[in-house]
């Protein structure tokens, strides 16, 4: 998995890209986590997210949380076809925002 | 690509999170010799992969570990059997079950998956050397 952090607005944008499982779960909390825990808007690009397994679901679930918890919130943008048939899967098109 | 497929191959991997990449390469690679649609093809490696990472997760609890597991493909008149073996703690058949769906949390889903995906997951007691065999199983029509 590789990424990139750009800042529009006050708005985070991380482009994650490649394949996100329990190998690399900890270094995607370690860059999403501390743009929610600083309040601000977080749009996660996963245009370029090939594969995604049960661990990078949690990783959403768990962001999502974070920023409801703290007043933010996390939009999933540009969502490939394979990860968003595992979110459909796990029943969350209408609790994660997808945008 | 196989129309008449009957395949049956088998791979060892070392136990760890590090090895997920290689069993999704080589459930790949198995599957490319199928003639089946590439959706389903993509959930079988997910299953597949979800597995490998329970092992992973729960048999070994992410110890470090020398330890190889096996997973094996095999596809005779359209029944595609995976069978999973590791040497890791006996697997408690009783307290395996997935999260409620509607529970929304991190974590305990990887069952879900393969559940949703599979048309049967059985363990049994592995034959020595193994502890435990998940055999995942399900109809394909090629």
């Amino acid at each position: 998995m590789s990424y990139k952090v750009t800042e529009e607005g006050g708005i985070s944008i991380v482009h994650l890209d490649g394949e996100i499982d329990m190998d690399v779960t900890e270094k995607a909390k370690e860059i999403i986590m501390p743009l929610i825990e600083a309040k601000k808007e977080v749009h996660l690009n996963l245009k370029e997210v090939q594969y995604m397994d049960s661990s990078g679901i949690s990783v959403l679930i768990e962001s999502h949380q974070k920023a409801t918890e703290l007043g933010t919130k996390v939009i999933l943008k540009d969502i490939s076809k394979s990860v968003l048939k595992v979110i459909m899967m796990a029943k969350l098109e209408q609790i994660l925002n997808l945008g | 690509m196989n129309n008449l497929a009957q395949i049956s191959e088998q791979r060892d991997f070392v136990v760890s999170s590090s090895s997920l990449k290689d069993v999704r390469s080589f459930s790949r690679e198995v599957f490319e010799k199928v003639n089946i649609d590439q959706d389903l093809k993509d959930e079988l490696v997910l299953a597949i992969a979800e597995a490998a990472q329970n092992i992973v997760k729960h048999a070994y609890q992410g110890e470090d570990t020398d330890d190889k597991m096996e997973i094996k493909i095999s596809l005779e008149n359209g029944n595609l059997e995976i069978g999973f073996f590791d040497k890791g703690r006996p697997v408690e058949k009783d307290k395996i079950r997935h999260r409620k769906i509607d529970d929304i949390k991190p974590g305990g889903l990887g069952t879900f998956f393969i559940q949703q995906i599979m048309d049967a997951v059985v363990f049994r007691e592995g034959e020595k050397p193994w502890i435990n065999h998940l055999i995942l199983s399900k109809k394909i029509d090629y």
